[in-house]
């Protein structure tokens, strides 16, 4: 997202706005999965029932934990920038990004464990499971896959805001780039929490 | 095009600005004037090449059997056809052309909201129609879906389908940042004075196209994803072999592709219900009625999809559900033609090509809207799905609506845009062409869709041959006018005559600065305090 514009223009409100607009396509691009989630769950009940039995809860409670505390350590270095505390709030943008990362690791593991027992779109294995099963495996790669990008694309947009931080280009007078960074992060961490139960829980 | 002009009236912004020369300086500007016009010249180029696709297919149609090329390339063509005319030409045209350069303007702002991002969008523009060119070529051949990639065969098929899809996913992503754009600059950015309802109407116009922009267009973005998944990865959303659902693939589809007739039409009304006030020199009638039903026109817009899909098997319920919607959408259409009437009414109306163009573009949309019902209702829907009616249907609303109203606009605002005048005569004589091309052409398929003839074949039984033959000479008329205007256009950007700030006698805030307009629009800060359209 842009942050200001030329013209030696510059709108908070109108940046903070363009961002939520932005959070609303995205949730509707998201949407548009959760529809296709519900009348293949609907269709196929007792497949995903079966399926959804080999995801680890564990681990996907352990992301969604690990997701949910980066949404309160960017959330506080927004406040911590408000007061004039930018050692505060870089190391909290730190700690915002390590976890991203840890989620990163977990997902790798996880994905990594189920491709390693052929459970993936089009492999041999799971062309042999009942349809129900091929979709749910389907959309679990494709749902979390979408998802793993996003939290990629947030990565990079902290990043680059634990820089513009760094160099007092955001300061506590100015500092609407860093909550749109916050806002997006908290889109990323609602999706989530709509696919942890959809996928893990839900049996 | 633009050379000439720098002459006309320093610090225009044709002039150099910027710490870069020529081309380079256009491609780095994030005026969103520059922007515009480099729309325009990107939407010319591809609509030059859709037309040259569709005059091949009458020429193939001319006469019945195989004429110059084989079914597969006619399949090829049509489907490449579509993907430009829809994803490259309408729905960008006017909200990207004509929006970006006169929003900021006819609000009194020195530019959108988010400038450096409005440049992107059109360099994602770019690569997406780069991506759509590339498609046409190598691989297996040219898509030959259709441009609605119609699931389980564009699964299936083995021409460049990929690459098509990811063509029109990169393509909506520069729509949804313009939309986003023009919401935020149109909340934020008007003038002291300009209250929501003293705002311009092709302003309005475009408020409801860019929410539908930003609400739509990210369904059909992840169903093209999920068709890309499904062809790289096996995955089967929407493939029955694999337990997924093709009618769904339509759903999602057409939950954006409906409302996408929107985004082309919307932004042509606005244009129209500027054009008509200032050459009837009268109040605009019922401005409100205009706004609302504008609104309106978005949010019913938004759930008539499935008239799409009378046949393609759904409950009685939700068939009899979604006519009825597409039967209410009638009612805000028919507001804005009584309120174009209603504003001609007592006026004194100064026919020139531009109001041609515009009162053509009524009565095209008024043939083409009453179609639509018919097309709406569940009994004859079944009869004419998938003829020629339909074919005739939306190009009546696609091009002689929305192609009409690009063309009454780029007339309409041309003084101010390149500072010269256009030549009236010439004009009027390419209006004469276009318009009876364009009749000869589409109305005939109304008749060959009601006698029977299925849309997308090559060919087709003798007893079609006599429409066929005219929609065919039609076709070659249309495209001689269309080379007059185009022809027209560029000349006058080099030699016409100079144009003064305020041609027509305008009252809205883009008259009131010079033509072409400087460089930041306007000198001082704009306030605003009477309603645009107060004629005296």
């Amino acid at each position: 997202m842009e942050h200001t514009a030329n013209h030696e223009h510059r709108d908070d409100k109108g940046s903070k706005m363009g961002m939520w607009i932005f959070i609303f396509t995205e949730l509707l691009l998201f949407g548009g999965l959760f529809l296709v989630y519900a009348v293949s769950r609907a269709k196929f009940f007792e497949d995903f029932h079966i399926a959804a039995h080999q995801l680890n809860v564990f681990v996907g409670a352990v992301n969604t934990i690990v997701l949910l505390v980066s949404s309160m350590t960017i959330a506080m270095s927004i406040t911590a920038i408000q007061k004039n505390q930018k050692r505060v709030a870089l190391m909290l943008l730190g700690i915002t990004l390590t976890l991203a990362f840890v989620f990163m690791v977990n997902k790798y593991f996880e994905w990594g464990g189920k491709i390693h027992h052929q459970l993936y779109p089009g492999s041999d294995i799971v062309l042999t499971l009942k349809h129900g099963q091929v979709l749910f495996f389907g959309l679990y790669f494709f749902m979390t896959g979408l998802h793993a990008f996003h939290i990629i694309v947030g990565m990079a947009l902290i990043g680059y805001v634990f820089f513009q931080i760094k160099n007092d280009k955001i300061k506590p007078d100015n500092f609407q780039l860093l909550e749109n960074a916050g806002l997006y992060w908290h889109l990323v961490d609602l999706i989530w929490i709509f696919l942890f139960p959809l996928l893990y829980l839900i049996t | 095009m633009t050379s000439n002009n720098s002459a006309l009236h320093p610090g225009s912004y044709l002039d150099q600005q910027g710490k870069y020369k020529g081309i380079l300086g256009w491609l780095t500007s994030t005026d969103h004037k520059r922007i515009g016009i480099l729309y325009l010249m990107c939407i010319l180029v591809f609509f030059l090449v859709g037309v040259t696709l569709g005059g091949v297919m009458k020429l193939e149609l001319l006469r019945p059997g195989e004429q110059y090329i084989d079914a597969q390339t006619y399949n090829g063509f049509f489907t490449v056809h579509g993907i430009i005319m829809i994803f490259m030409v309408v729905i960008p045209g006017l909200a990207a052309v004509f929006g970006n350069f006169f929003l900021p303007i006819m609000i009194g702002a020195k530019d959108v909201a988010f400038p450096r991002l409005n440049l992107f969008s059109w360099y994602i523009y770019i690569v997406g129609a780069a991506i759509a060119v590339l498609s046409q070529f190598g691989g297996k051949g040219a898509p030959d879906t259709g441009w609605t990639f119609y699931a389980p065969y564009s699964i299936d098929s083995n021409t460049n389908v990929t690459t098509a899809v990811l063509a029109a996913f990169v393509l909506g992503f520069s729509s949804i940042l313009t939309g986003l754009n023009f919401i935020v600059t149109i909340h934020r950015m008007r003038a002291k004075g300009m209250t929501w309802f003293k705002m311009p109407l092709f302003p309005w116009s475009l408020y409801a196209t860019a929410w539908i922009q930003v609400l739509a267009t990210p369904i059909v973005g992840i169903t093209l994803l999920m068709v890309i998944a499904e062809r790289t990865f096996r995955i089967g959303f929407f493939d029955p072999s694999l337990g997924g659902d093709p009618i769904l693939y339509q759903h999602l589809f057409w939950i954006y592709s409906h409302p996408a007739v929107y985004i082309m039409i919307l932004p042509a009304m606005g244009v129209i219900t500027e054009i008509i006030p200032t050459f009837c020199q009268r109040k605009v009638f019922g401005y409100q009625a205009i706004v609302l039903s504008s609104l309106a026109i978005a949010g019913v817009g938004y759930l008539v999809w499935g008239h799409h899909m009378f046949t393609s098997g759904m409950s009685d319920f939700s068939r009899m559900a979604f006519s009825f919607l597409t039967f209410i959408v009638a009612i805000p259409s028919a507001i804005k033609v009584f309120n174009w009437i209603a504003t001609m009414y007592k006026g004194s109306i100064k026919i020139n090509t531009t109001f041609l163009y515009s009162i053509s573009f009524i009565f095209q949309f008024m043939i083409g809207g009453l179609t639509g019902l018919t097309l709406g209702a569940l009994a004859t829907n079944v009869h004419v799905h998938d003829t020629y009616y339909v074919v005739a249907h939306f190009h009546y609303i696609v091009f002689g609506g929305m192609g009409f109203a690009f063309f009454a606009a780029i007339h309409y605002w041309f003084p101010k845009m390149f500072g010269r005048m256009y030549n009236e005569k010439l004009g009027k004589i390419g209006w004469a062409i276009v318009f009876s091309g364009f009749t000869l052409l589409y109305f005939p398929m109304f008749i060959l869709g009601l006698q029977g003839m299925p849309r997308r074949y090559f060919d087709y039984l003798p007893e079609y041959s006599g429409g066929h033959f005219i929609s065919s000479i039609g076709a070659f008329v249309l495209i001689t006018g269309i080379i007059i205007m185009v022809y027209n256009l560029f000349r006058s950007a080099k030699k016409g005559e100079l144009a003064p700030a305020n041609p027509w006698d305008g009252r809205t805030l883009e008259w009131t600065i010079p033509s072409p307009p400087p460089l930041e629009n306007f000198d001082n800060e704009v306030v605003v305090t009477e309603h645009p359209y107060d004629y005296k």
